[in-house]
């Protein structure tokens, strides 16, 4: 009976969410100010039957409901209750479920913390989110009904893919959702910007901070998805440009292009296009990303659906919402002009160049992505794209870009010169050089890639003081203290962000040059010297779980008699789908990752094991770690504190 | 109009930058398109002697054969099989009679050396490549079997 009553209620979010819609829209071309007033309420109303039919599906996975099919096919009673909830996103339909709630959050938080906006821009922004709503739900009951049940009652569920059962899963998919449907929010800041026909620097202060809310969700949401990768899937890796990881990092890039134009935009009232078609084409991305995750085109450990009807549906569904928005951009853009004018050189013109680097870096990751997909759609054979393409690509193209990064902040709007840039710059480089010629010269191995990757990190870093140093000067009296709490939080957040890059970089390019990987067989007693650590294989140890049994594995790591870590990495078998699965022990260090995962058990005894060294790996996280702080500190802006 | 010129200059540069920057683009992404290939469309030459492609299919039962991190197996289509090796740690749900890709290149006496080897993460899925390979094994016995079929009876009424 319950899971019907959470169906019933997504039924009248549709309708709710269709006169959200709707109301507005038609108040907007009658010109009848009436309608508007149904925005916020409809908005509310919709979101929070969004929001209780979730709930009503979790609280079927919370009491063991498997009557319901979506519950039986994800779930199990021997799951532990914290996976259980999270069950709820380890499926299409719960997922697709999840898609409209995390827009419906979007949503109240527009109707709570966007009550200032003028009453007829709020109304057109809540329609556009109201449409997308209608869309999501149509999807849901039409296709992907989670609430359907069966009868007879399976006695008990299929229990969730074993490869989901991990901290990662409760929060890695909420950050991401965040994000991703995050920029609906931007895309409706801009639909209704197109409609309104207002884009002006006032327009770019309100958008900012959503957009700015989206990106760091996306951002610690990738990021925990590597980490998650990094230590679940057991073979060490962070990123494998999947088609699905592709999915989620295009919007990422593209938000990143946004977040940078809006910003011009702002102070400068320049870009106002090209933000908006950004912001389009940022909430295009997400869609596509639905599209290719849910639709079955691809197949990896994040996609479920096989169903073509689905994927025609969210394809339609794409066709409309990207076609509609970029046919109302041809109409009205012309009337929302060009801006300001601007120097070649100019913090302008370097922000522009930013732009055309990361859409460039979008677009070859977009071709390596869609271009299997379209061979394969053409019957024209099956191929991939391998990593090294990517690698490539995005390298070659992302390095001038992460140059102009440096003199970016430094350089003054509207015009600059080069020798004044060159003067403020040229120690920063020299000592980007030199240091990057140190660090290898202490690891022991230099290679061009290690050496632009290192010059590029410290250039970024050597930047960030130079900008501090910059802005000091500007202030002519007071002391150190007092020039340094003038800096507002947007300029600190900025260079935060700018910094988590740097260390970002740092990670990656350690990592992809100096990591060690060592596959080797070892029997119960043995020792073995592995990069001059000291490995004793104690032996196998049997364990039982809550849903699993395992083999664990002992190992005493040590370095020149002195004790490192004992490392536990398991095989574990998931008893209700028969599955095996490998979990890494990691012994983590701010310079090195001692890694290591059981292969097999050896008919002649003993254990193939695989033994990575993985140096400053941490940092690839805590580098985005500290890019989401330093979104979240911009978004702290006094100026963004809207006035009546 | 020195400004003009200088202008007209810094635009040429920046659409030949990007004319380099697209080929280079294009060949990298060129030279990196792993093709997909079955057992029988290999044994009928149709892979590349030389660099990295993929095969796909089943892993034969009772043909996995480990010798510490060193594994052997054959990949079949039902129709033609192929010898992989292997060295290294396989992936988990790598099984005997289960969908199994490889990628790597093409050794001597036909025996695939592969650098990579993906069975994906699911107990009840099937590599897309894989199943196509199958698709394409089974569709190619039915043919043969079709012709030895109607050789038989053209040589029945020959009799």
């Amino acid at each position: 009976m319950i899971p019907d009553i959470g169906h019933y209620a997504l039924m009248l979010a549709l309708v709710v969410a269709l006169l959200q819609g709707v109301l507005p829209l038609a108040g907007l071309s009658k010109n009848n100010e009436k309608l508007f007033a149904f925005a916020t309420p409809m908005a509310r109303i919709q979101s929070l039957l969004v929001i209780f039919s979730f709930l009503i599906l979790d609280y079927a996975f919370y009491a063991n409901d498997f009557s319901v099919y979506y519950v039986a096919t994800t779930s199990n009673s021997n799951l532990p209750l914290i996976y259980r909830l999270a069950a709820i996103w380890g499926g299409h339909e719960g997922s697709m479920l999840f898609w409209v709630s995390i827009l419906a959050v979007w949503t109240l938080a527009v109707t709570f913390f966007a009550k200032k906006l003028p009453l007829r821009f709020r109304s057109s922004l809540l329609a556009v989110m109201g449409l997308i709503s209608v869309g999501f739900i149509l999807f849901i009951l039409f296709t992907s009904n989670p609430f359907e049940r069966i009868f007879p009652a399976p006695f008990d569920g299929r229990d969730l893919n074993p490869l989901l059962q991990d901290p990662g899963m409760v929060f890695h998919p909420p950050l991401l959702y965040m994000g991703y449907v995050g920029f609906s929010v931007a895309f409706a800041f801009a639909i209704a910007a197109l409609l309104d026909g207002r884009l002006d620097v006032t327009w770019a202060r309100w958008t900012r901070p959503w957009t700015t809310a989206a990106w760091v969700f996306l951002t610690l949401g990738i990021a925990l998805g590597s980490r998650w990768a990094y230590y679940e899937l057991g073979w060490g890796g962070w990123w494998f440009w999947d088609a699905v990881e592709n999915a989620s990092f295009m919007p990422w890039l593209i938000g990143t292009a946004l977040i940078h134009s809006l910003a011009v935009t702002e102070k400068r009232n320049a870009f106002k296009a090209w933000t908006v078609l950004l912001s389009i084409c940022a909430f295009s991305l997400s869609l596509l990303g639905t599209f290719l995750v849910r639709s079955g085109v691809l197949t990896s450990v994040h996609a479920f659906a096989t169903d073509p009807s689905r994927g025609l549906f969210i394809l339609l569904f794409l066709v409309i919402v990207i076609g509609g928005a970029l046919a109302l951009f041809a109409i009205r853009a012309p009337t929302v002009g060009l801006g300001e004018k601007f120097d070649l050189v100019s913090r302008e013109s370097l922000l522009l160049s930013n732009n055309v680097v990361l859409f460039t870096a979008t677009a070859s990751v977009l071709l390596g992505t869609l271009y299997p997909l379209l061979i394969d759609a053409m019957n024209m054979g099956k191929i991939s794209v391998g990593p090294p393409y990517f690698d490539t690509v995005f390298v070659a193209i992302m390095v001038p870009g992460i140059f102009l990064m440096g003199v970016g902040p430094i350089a003054n709007w509207q015009k600059a010169s080069i020798p004044d840039l060159a003067s403020k710059l040229k120690w920063a480089f020299a000592i980007s050089v030199v240091s990057a010629l140190l660090v290898p010269s202490v690891m022991g191995r230099l290679s061009p890639m290690i050496f632009v990757g290192l010059l590029m990190a410290f250039w970024v870093i050597s930047s960030v003081f130079v900008s501090i140093k910059t802005r000091l000067h500007a202030i002519p009296t007071g002391s150190l203290t007092q020039k340094l709490k003038t800096f507002g939080p947007a300029f600190n957040g900025m260079l935060l962000a700018h910094f988590g890059l740097a260390i970002f970089i740092i990670g990656v390019t350690m990592v992809k040059g100096y990591e060690r990987e060592h596959d080797i067989t070892m029997q119960s007693g043995e020792t073995k010297v592995i990069n001059g650590y000291d490995f004793r294989f104690e032996g196998i140890k049997p364990i039982r779980g809550p849903n699993y049994v395992a083999k664990q594995g002992q190992f005493y790591v040590s370095k020149e008699g002195s004790h490192v870590a004992l490392l536990t990495p398991e095989k574990r078998l998931y008893l209700v789908q028969n599955a095996v699965m490998t979990e890494a022990s990691i012994a983590i260090n701010p310079v090195r990752d001692i890694y290591i995962s059981l292969g097999e058990e050896l008919e002649e005894g003993g254990w193939s094991i695989r033994v990575y060294f993985k140096p400053f790996v941490q940092w690839i996280w805590l580098g985005c770690v500290l890019m989401g702080i330093g979104g979240i500190l911009t978004m702290t802006d006094k100026r963004y504190r809207l006035k009546q | 109009m020195k400004s003009r010129h200088k202008r007209i200059a810094i635009i040429v540069a920046g659409i030949a930058l990007l004319a380099i920057a697209a080929t280079l683009l294009l060949q990298s992404f060129q030279s990196n398109l792993v093709f997909f290939f079955s057992p029988t469309e290999v044994s009928e030459g149709k892979a590349p002697t030389q660099g990295n492609f993929r095969i796909g299919g089943m892993v034969e039962v009772g043909s996995v054969k480990r010798q510490g991190t060193q594994v052997a197996f054959n990949i079949t289509d039902t129709a033609k099989t192929m010898s992989v090796v292997y060295t290294g740690i396989l992936p988990d749900l790598f099984k005997e009679g289960k969908g199994v890709v490889a990628q790597g290149k093409q050794g001597q006496n036909g025996v695939f050396i592969a650098d990579q080897v993906l069975a994906k993460h699911d107990e009840n899925y099937m590599p897309p490549e894989a199943a196509d390979a199958l698709e394409k094994g089974k569709r190619y016995n039915q043919s043969f079997e079709n012709k030895s079929a109607n050789n038989q009876s053209a040589q029945g009424e020959m009799q």
